[in-house]
């Protein structure tokens, strides 16, 4: 009974490109380099037959087995420590956390073994830890994280998150191929957005990780921003062209390494910065652009760096306060003013 | 409703019949009493040949000759850290490895030196790293034991205890995936298993069936604090329960011992049946690291264990009684480990400092990611 209602929903392989949404080109990419690389493997809490909390490994189960689709019970510790052992045996884990806001309970893991194994002793770890971050979807305090900064400051981590399908498949193959453990956060804002569909090459692709990308070419301000503020950034820019305002977008794609070069020609060209990021605040990723702005392009600046990002709360769920919680087009559009004033 | 139908074994319509759960726990090697003003010794009817034990002697004497060597070598302000001693608990860590294939895995814990000779690493790698010196394993990157060396199954630890436990699961799992047939020995503290990750290690290993064999160390104290301030259970090889899986309780101070149940162990893991937990009951006689003073240790249970509870004595009072070998032979293998120390001893103090720009290499793959140079500051 429960079989054959299984096997009804079997899903067929994804096809190679076409039109996709970012879970869409996520799911592609892990098929593809499963296919590729019989080394590659997935991990993680309802991964298998559900196919996770977002789908997102929907029928790869049926497509692989439950050897390289592996079901786990909830532990984030044993999730990771066990996809860094099998990394140093060879093999290329992607484990997945339900919901990004559940990485704290592999933090340690992350950040002492995973991290630090290569430095220590040549333990290469070329493992994939992904999943669902980001807020705007009503979800409260405990569904709706953004934690790139609590692993800015440990050495040995990459940071990925795209906000577009092209880049979503062209990172989780980057960051499976990468002999370094990767971190790759999907905002799941953005999973279905209708706005991001889009034609995806045939041909086998990857995006570089530590490359940024100019998501708006323009002359007078530069908002430095990722993930789904890429999308508030360009809805601001789009309003302060009408303006005359020509705002330049840059899209960050790789948070660690960052792409320096990327954030400082685009201020070297406009002389404005501003930084938008979805996290709060304080201590957010915000502060480490702001500083090597001023550090290192100083001379070219005509305003200070400014930030806009949520407040200093946790994210609180319902929609008045999210809202008031997280940074809005009108923020982007009152900061570009004041630095296009100064 | 249905939670309310009874599903116990007998009814025929009950869905999948399972026996319920057992605790079982083995202790066939668990420590017993002695005759009054009778030593202690190890037990008979092994399957080690007269040259394995003396294998045996030979790694119990270098671990306790280097672990001396060391704390020599920190008096003369060589050692850079800590010193941690596994004084009294030696035939543990070298029994249970010596019943591993070489292709099998272990991941030790500090209390575990001589482990890490069983599986072949040399006394100069120890010493060198001890002192932080450039030829050591990590390069002076990390210290003592914290290095791996994967082609010998030699996986170090860290320094947060119970995280080796899940990365020895997936070490498994992986082997699974790559079709080899290794088991995985991890160790573990009485301390040690009171973490997170040593529960949610052995979990996931017992639910996937891998063939991961955890020795929980009970050495009686964490730093200073005793196992009873530590755990509510009084064996160590209860929390086997927890994980469905099979206890055993071995006398940690017999070598034969930690031998014999550790093969039967690997031999049930290898054939496809699951995880295991082993307790080895032994005594920490020295303190957590070399400064600490005992002082939460009751007045005479040192003495009482160095003299009647010693491994190594225990192992000699063995190879005589049973004439293994003669008092002359066991001097003559501890003067050959001691030449090896000193040999050894002597390359590490030979070694250079690592080049201090030696630091910024190696968090990523460097052919993809620079160096973490210090950035110049206001360079034009």
């Amino acid at each position: 009974m429960a079989t054959a209602a299984k096997k009804l929903s079997k899903l067929e392989r994804p096809p190679r490109g076409g039109q996709a949404t970012i879970v869409e080109a996520i799911r592609q990419g892990l098929w593809e380099e499963m296919e590729r690389d019989g080394t590659v493997f997935l991990i993680g809490e309802d991964v298998g037959v559900y196919g996770g909390a977002f789908k997102v490994t929907e029928g790869l189960i049926d497509h692989f087995g439950k050897e390289r689709v592996i079901d786990t019970p909830i532990a984030e510790a044993a999730i990771v420590g066990a996809a860094c052992g099998a990394a140093l045996m060879g093999l290329k884990p992607v484990a997945e956390f339900q919901f990004i806001d559940f990485i704290s309970c592999g933090f340690d893991m992350l950040t002492n073994y995973a991290a630090k194994s290569r430095y220590r002793w040549g333990g290469s770890i070329p493992a994939v830890f992904r999943g669902p971050c980001g807020s705007g979807v009503r979800s409260g305090p405990f569904h709706s994280l953004n934690a790139e900064s609590f692993f800015l400051n440990t050495a040995g981590l990459k940071i990925v998150e795209p906000s577009t399908a092209y880049d979503a498949k062209g990172l989780i193959k980057a960051a499976i191929r990468d002999p370094d453990p990767v971190l790759y956060f999907e905002h799941k804002k953005l999973y279905r957005l209708p706005r991001l569909r889009e034609e995806l090459p045939e041909d086998d692709y990857i995006v570089e990780i530590g490359k940024a990308r100019i998501a708006r070419e323009g002359r007078d301000v530069s908002i430095i921003t990722f993930g789904a503020q890429v999308l508030t950034a360009l809805d601001a820019a789009e309003e302060l062209e009408k303006e005359g305002l020509d705002v330049e977008v840059i899209d960050l794609r790789t948070l660690a390494p960052m792409d320096k070069e990327a954030i400082l020609s685009s201020v070297k060209k406009t002389s404005r910065a501003l930084i938008l990021h979805e996290a709060s605040l304080t201590g957010g990723i915000g502060g480490e652009i702001s500083a090597i702005i001023s550090q290192e392009a100083f001379e070219w600046l005509d305003a200070p760096v400014l930030r806009v990002a949520s407040i200093d709360t946790p994210v609180p769920y319902s929609p008045p306060l999210e809202d008031y919680y997280l940074p809005q087009v009108k923020d982007v559009l009152d900061a570009a003013r004041k630095l296009a004033a100064y | 409703m249905a939670e309310n139908q009874k599903q116990n074994g007998n009814s025929k319509r009950g869905p999948r019949r399972r026996p319920a759960f057992q605790m079982r726990i083995n202790t066939k090697y668990a420590p017993r009493k002695v005759a009054d003003g009778q030593a202690l010794s190890c037990i008979t009817g092994s399957s080690l040949t007269d040259r394995q034990m003396l294998d045996l002697y030979r790694y119990l004497k270098l671990t306790r000759l280097v672990e001396e060597r060391i704390v020599n070598l920190y008096r003369q302000t060589k050692v850079v850290g800590g010193v941690y001693r596994s004084l009294g608990q030696e035939a543990t860590a070298v029994g249970s490895a010596y019943a591993l294939r070489p292709d099998d895995f272990i991941t030790p814990i500090i209390r575990d030196l001589g482990a890490c000779f069983v599986k072949g690493i040399r006394p100069r790698e120890i010493f060198a790293q001890y002192m932080a010196k450039a030829w050591g394993p990590s390069g002076g990157k990390d210290l003592n034991v914290h290095f791996g060396y994967m082609e010998k199954g030699f996986i170090g630890p860290i320094s947060h205890l119970g995280d080796m436990i899940p990365v020895m699961t997936g070490i498994l799992l992986g082997a699974r995936l790559q079709k080899k047939d290794i088991v995985g020995l991890a160790y573990i503290g009485d301390g040690g298993a009171s973490t997170g990750a040593f529960y949610e290690g052995m979990n996931f290993a017992a639910v996937q069936k891998l063939p991961l064999i955890v020795i929980a160390e009970h050495n009686q104290y964490a730093y200073s604090t005793p196992t009873n301030m530590q755990t509510a259970v009084r064996n160590l090889a209860e929390k086997a329960a927890a994980f469905g899986i099979s206890g055993y309780i071995v006398d940690g101070n017999d070598v034969i011992a930690c031998y014999e149940v550790t093969k039967q162990a690997v031999d049930y893991a290898r054939s496809g049946r699951g995880a295991v937990l082993i307790e080895a009951k032994t005594y920490r006689r020295k303190g957590h690291a070399e400064h600490d003073d005992q002082r939460y240790v009751p007045d005479g249970e040192i003495d009482w264990w160095e003299k009647h509870n010693d491994p190594v004595d225990r192992f000699e009072r063995f190879l005589l009684d049973k004439k293994i070998a003669t008092k002359e032979k066991l001097d003559e293998i501890t003067a050959d480990a001691q030449r090896e120390i000193d040999e050894d001893s002597e390359w590490a103090e030979s070694s250079p400092m690592p080049e201090a720009e030696g630091a910024v290499y190696g968090v990523f793959d460097n052919s993809i990611v620079p160096p973490a140079f210090r950035p110049k500051v206001l360079e034009n």
